[in-house]
C-alpha cells in the first residue's frame, strides 16, 4: 500500500520538478524576449556593441545594488532606503577625493557608510520590531536628506581618479576587456553571492528564516543577529553602488538615484525572488536587472517620450509581483 | 419536564467528511427553548466540527438540522446569525478597533437610507447590556480596552441584540478567572428564563453539572449517549466519553532510568504554566496529560526558551539557566513543535534543509556547506526511519504528514540530543506512521538512554508509551505518578477536575 502511495506522489512531485526547472529558465527567456523584441522593433542602433556596452554600465548599477536586496528578500524583508545610500555614498565618494584622499580611500568609507545605514535598519526592524517597509521608508527620507546636506543641495565635483573609470567606456586599447571593470566587478560579487548562500551557514539561515521564521528559531538560528547581517549586506552593497554611481556622473549628485530601489526590488521579483520570503537566487536576480536595464535601454532608444518609459516600467513592475502572488498562491494550495 | 416541550433545534444523522477522515460519522440531537444542553467529548471527538455545522461554516454532507420545526441548512456564518443561531467562539470573535456597539452590529447594521443609525445601535447595545447587568459596559468604549471575561459578555450580547432563538457556548470557561465563571453562569440564567436555548460546549465535567440540564456524549464523531445531567454519575458520563478498544500497538522494551537529566522546578509563566516542576531521567519517557488550553505546550516551550518565564527554574545536566533555543540544542535538548505546519518544518524547503537546519557542522570543509554532503547524510536518515519520499531534495511540503513528522524527529536525532519534548508527536499521523513513531520512541528511550519528555492529547498513546504520567490542568502540573497505577478514567477525571 505503500507502494501505491510513493507511485502517486512521484507521479506528481515529478509534474513539479519540470516547472522547478521552467523557474529556473523563466527569467533567461523573459530576457531574450524583450530583447528581441527591442531588436526586432527598435532602430538599428539598439543592436550596436555601444547599446549593448550602455546596458551593461547601468546594469552594474541596479545589479550591484539588486545583490544585496537579494539577500534581504529572501530572508523575507524589504529594503526601500537604497536609493538614498546609493545617493549619499556617491556624495561621500566625492567629498573624500575633493579632501585629498585616494580613491581606495573613497570607496571603504562609501561602503562603510552604507554598511552603517544597513545597521540602522536592521537594527530598528530587529529591536523595535517595526515592519522593514516603514523602517527603510523613513530610512530613504533620512539619508535622502543627509546626501543633500553632505553636498549643501548641489552636486560635488571631484578630481579626476581611476574610480571614474570603473564605468566609463572602455577605451579602444582596452577593448579586451570587453565591457568596463565595474560589470565584472558584478559578476565578481554575484558569483561570491552565490556562493554565500549556497554554501554557507549565514546563506542557510538567511533561507530559513525568509521560508519560516518559526522554524528557523525553534532550530536555535539567531533570527534578529541575521536580520540585521542582512541589512547590513544590503547597505553595503548600495554603498558600493554608489560608487559606481559615482563612476558614470563623475560627481557626486545627492539627488540621484531616485526610485532606483524600485528598479531593484523589481529585477529580484523578475528573477524569481518571493516578497514573503524563502525564494529567489543571484542568477535570477541579475537577469532580473538585465531586464529591467533593456527595457528602460529599449524604450529610450525607440526615442519613446519619459512618460512613456515611465508606464511600461510601472506595468511591468506590477505584473511580475501579481504573476509572484499567483505563483505563491499556487503553493500555498498545493 | 425538559422534554415534554416541543424541540428548538433538532439534528439527525448528521454526517462530515473531509477527504478521507470522517470528523462526524451520524450526530443526533435535540434542544428545547429553555434548556442547556452539554456537549462533551474528547478532543477530536467532532465537537468542532458539530459546531461548525450548526454555525454554518461547514455544510453536512448527510443528515438535517431542523429549527422550530422548519429545515435549517444555513450557508455561512452569517446565515445562521440571520436566522437566530449565534455562536460565541472561544477564540473571541471581535473587531479590536471598533466599539462595543459596532462590534454587536457587524454585519447587520442598522440603517437608513444606507446612512448607519448610529443612536439605535447604541440604544439597543445598551438595553441588551442592561439586561444582563453589565451595565458598567459603554456601547462607545473600543473593544479593546475591555478584559478577556467582559470582550466574551460583548460577544453573548450579539444573541440578546439580534434576539437569537439559540446560544451556542465554545468552552466559554476556558480562560476566565473563577469569579468571572460564577458571573457567566448567572447570565446564562438569565438567558434561560428569556427561552434561549443553550449548546455549552465544556471539557470540565464539574461546570457541565453545575449548569447544564442535559448533556449529549460525542465520540469518534458520533452521539454515543445522552441524557439528564442529574441522573447521571460522572463516572458513567467519562466512561462514554473513553470507551473505545485500544487498536494501536505500544512497543515497551525494558527501560532501566538513569540520572536525571531535565530538572525543572516551579516553572511559571505569564498566563500558563502557573506551577510546574518534575524531574526526567536518561531512558525514561514522562508522558504529560491534559485538555487542550492546560498549559502543557506553553511550559514545554517556556523550558525551551520559546516562551517568557516569569519564576522558577530549569536544570539541563549540570547547568541551571534559562536559555534561548540555541543554547537549549547546545545543551542537547530538542523540542519537537505540536505546529508542523507552521512552525515544525519549512514547508518550502527540501527534506535536507530541513533536516540540517539545527546542527550545520560537519557538512562540509572550513565549516561550509557541501550539498552533496547534506544529501548524503539526509539520505541515511531518509532509510533510517524510512521516510517516504523522492530523495532529500524533495520539498517538505510535497510529503505526507506522517513523513512530513518523521522528518522533523529526524532533525531531532540527527542533531543526536538527549533530552527531547515531543509536543503532541503523533497528531494528524497516519496510524501506520504513529506505529513506526511509537516503535522509534521505545528505541530512544531504551537502547540510546534518551530521555524523552511526551506531550499527548490521546490517552491511550500516553498510557501505552509513558513509564510515568504527570497530568496538567489549568496551569498547574500535578505530580507524576508511574503508569501502572493509571487507566482512563482516572486520567480523564485528573484531567477535567
Amino acid at each position: 500500500m505503500l507502494k501505491v502511495n510513493d507511485g502517486a506522489r512521484k507521479g506528481k512531485s515529478g509534474r513539479r520538478e519540470h516547472k522547478a526547472w521552467l523557474s529556473v529558465l523563466g527569467p533567461v527567456l523573459g530576457l531574450v524576449l524583450v530583447y528581441a523584441f527591442f531588436a526586432l522593433v527598435g532602430p538599428e542602433s539598439f543592436l550596436s556593441v555601444r547599446t549593448v556596452e550602455t546596458i551593461a554600465r547601468q546594469t552594474a548599477i541596479v545589479g550591484t545594488a539588486a545583490l544585496g536586496m537579494t539577500l534581504v528578500i529572501i530572508s523575507g524583508g524589504i529594503d526601500l532606503s537604497v536609493g538614498s545610500v546609493v545617493a549619499m555614498s556617491s556624495v561621500i565618494v566625492a567629498l573624500v577625493l575633493e579632501g585629498g584622499q585616494g580613491p581606495i580611500t573613497a570607496v571603504i568609507a562609501a561602503s562603510l557608510a552604507g554598511a552603517l545605514c544597513g545597521l540602522v535598519n536592521g537594527t530598528l526592524i530587529t529591536r523595535l520590531k517595526v515592519a522593514p517597509f516603514i523602517v527603510t521608508l523613513g530610512m530613504l527620507l533620512l539619508v535622502r536628506g543627509v546626501a543633500k546636506g553632505l553636498g549643501r543641495e548641489q552636486k560635488v565635483d571631484a578630481p579626476m581618479t581611476w574610480l571614474v573609470e570603473l564605468l566609463s567606456s572602455i577605451p579602444p586599447d582596452r577593448r579586451w576587456m570587453i565591457v568596463p571593470p565595474g560589470v565584472w566587478l558584478l559578476l565578481g560579487l554575484a558569483l561570491l553571492f552565490s556562493a554565500i548562500l549556497r554554501y554557507t551557514r549565514l546563506g542557510a539561515h538567511i533561507v530559513s528564516v525568509g521560508s519560516n521564521e518559526k522554524t528557523a528559531r525553534l532550530c536555535g538560528v539567531a533570527v534578529e543577529r541575521v536580520k540585521v547581517y542582512v541589512y547590513i549586506l544590503s547597505g553595503t552593497f548600495a554603498g558600493l553602488t554608489g560608487v559606481l554611481q559615482f563612476s558614470r556622473l563623475t560627481v557626486g549628485d545627492p539627488t540621484v538615484a531616485v526610485g532606483l530601489e524600485l528598479d531593484v526590488i523589481a529585477a529580484v521579483v523578475i528573477g524569481g525572488g518571493s516578497l514573503s520570503g524563502g525564494e529567489g537566487t543571484v542568477l535570477g536576480t541579475i537577469l532580473g536587472a538585465f531586464i529591467m536595464t533593456v527595457i528602460r535601454a529599449g524604450t529610450s532608444q525607440m526615442g519613446l517620450p519619459n512618460w512613456v518609459q515611465e508606464i511600461v516600467t510601472g506595468t511591468i513592475i506590477v505584473v511580475t509581483v501579481a504573476i509572484d502572488r499567483w505563483r505563491h498562491r499556487r503553493l500555498q494550495s498545493n | 419536564m425538559v422534554e415534554l416541550r416541543t424541540p428548538r433545534l433538532e439534528a439527525r444523522g448528521l454526517e462530515k467528511r473531509f477527504g478521507p477522515t470522517i470528523a462526524v460519522a451520524g450526530v443526533d440531537f435535540s434542544l428545547a427553548s429553555g434548556e442547556v444542553r452539554a456537549l462533551i467529548g474528547e478532543n477530536g471527538a467532532g465537537k468542532t466540527t458539530l459546531l461548525q455545522l450548526l454555525s454554518g461554516v461547514h455544510v453536512p454532507d448527510r443528515g438535517k438540522i431542523e429549527l422550530d420545526g422548519e429545515l435549517y441548512a444555513p450557508a455561512s456564518p452569517g446565515d445562521s446569525r440571520t436566522r437566530g443561531v449565534v455562536m460565541v467562539h472561544q477564540e473571541l470573535a471581535l473587531a479590536p478597533h471598533l466599539t462595543v456597539a459596532e462590534n454587536l452590529f457587524l454585519g447587520m447594521e442598522v440603517t437608513r437610507f444606507g446612512v448607519l443609525r448610529r443612536d439605535e445601535m447604541r440604544d439597543r447595545s445598551r438595553r441588551a447590556l442592561a439586561e444582563l447587568e453589565q451595565d458598567e459596559i459603554s456601547p462607545l468604549t473600543r473593544v479593546a480596552r475591555l478584559s478577556l471575561a467582559q470582550q466574551q459578555i460583548v460577544e453573548i450580547a450579539r444573541a440578546l441584540v439580534h434576539e437569537a432563538r439559540v446560544l451556542i457556548l465554545d468552552e466559554p470557561t476556558s480562560s476566565l478567572s473563577r469569579p468571572d465563571v460564577e458571573k457567566l453562569f448567572r447570565l446564562i440564567d438569565r438567558l434561560k428564563q428569556r427561552d434561549l436555548a443553550i449548546i455549552y460546549v465544556s471539557h470540565f465535567l464539574e461546570e457541565v453539572r453545575e449548569r447544564a440540564d442535559s448533556f449529549t456524549v460525542l465520540r469518534d464523531g458520533r452521539s454515543v449517549g445522552e441524557g439528564s445531567i442529574e441522573e447521571a454519575s460522572s463516572r458513567e458520563i467519562v466512561k462514554l466519553m473513553v470507551g473505545r478498544e485500544i487498536r494501536e500497538m505500544f512497543p515497551r522494551s525494558k527501560r532501566i532510568p538513569g540520572d536525571v537529566v531535565l530538572e525543572v522546578s516551579e516553572l511559571t509563566g505569564p498566563g500558563v504554566p502557573r506551577s510546574a516542576s518534575f524531574e526526567l531521567r536518561r531512558s525514561e519517557v514522562l508522558g504529560i496529560a491534559g485538555l487542550m488550553g492546560a498549559g502543557r505546550t506553553e511550559m514545554i516551550r517556556a523550558i525551551f526558551g520559546l516562551r517568557p518565564v516569569l519564576r522558577g527554574t530549569v536544570r539541563v545536566g549540570m547547568l541551571t539557566s534559562l536559555a534561548l533555543p540555541g543554547v537549549r540544542l547546545a545543551q542537547g535538548v530538542g523540542l519537537l513543535s505540536e505546529d508542523r505546519r507552521e512552525e515544525g518544518l519549512a514547508a518550502s524547503l527540501s527534506v535536507a534543509q530541513n533536516l540540517t537546519l539545527s546542527y550545520l557542522e560537519g557538512l562540509g570543509p572550513l565549516q561550509l556547506l557541501q550539498p552533496r554532503r547534506l544529501d548524503r547524510v539526509t539520505e541515511e536518515w531518509i532509510a533510517k526511519l524510512d521516510i517516504q519520499c523522492r530523495g532529500p531534495r524533495q520539498r517538505v511540503s510535497e510529503l505526507s504528514g506522517g513523513n512530513q513528522q518523521k522528518v522533523a524527529l529526524a532533525r531531532l536525532l540527527y542533531h543526536d540530543l538527549d533530552v527531547l519534548l515531543l509536543d503532541e508527536p503523533t497528531r494528524g499521523v497516519d496510524v501506520s506512521s504513529k506505529v513506526a513513531i511509537y516503535r522509534l520512541i521505545d528505541e530512544l528511550a531504551a537502547e540510546r538512554g534518551k530521555a524523552v519528555l511526551l506531550v499527548s492529547s490521546y490517552l491511550p498513546e500516553l498510557l501505552g508509551m509513558a513509564d510515568r504520567i504527570a497530568v496538567m490542568s489549568r496551569g498547574r502540573l500535578a505530580a507524576a505518578r508511574p503508569v501502572a497505577a493509571l487507566d482512563e478514567e482516572r486520567l480523564m477525571e485528573a484531567c477535567t477536575c
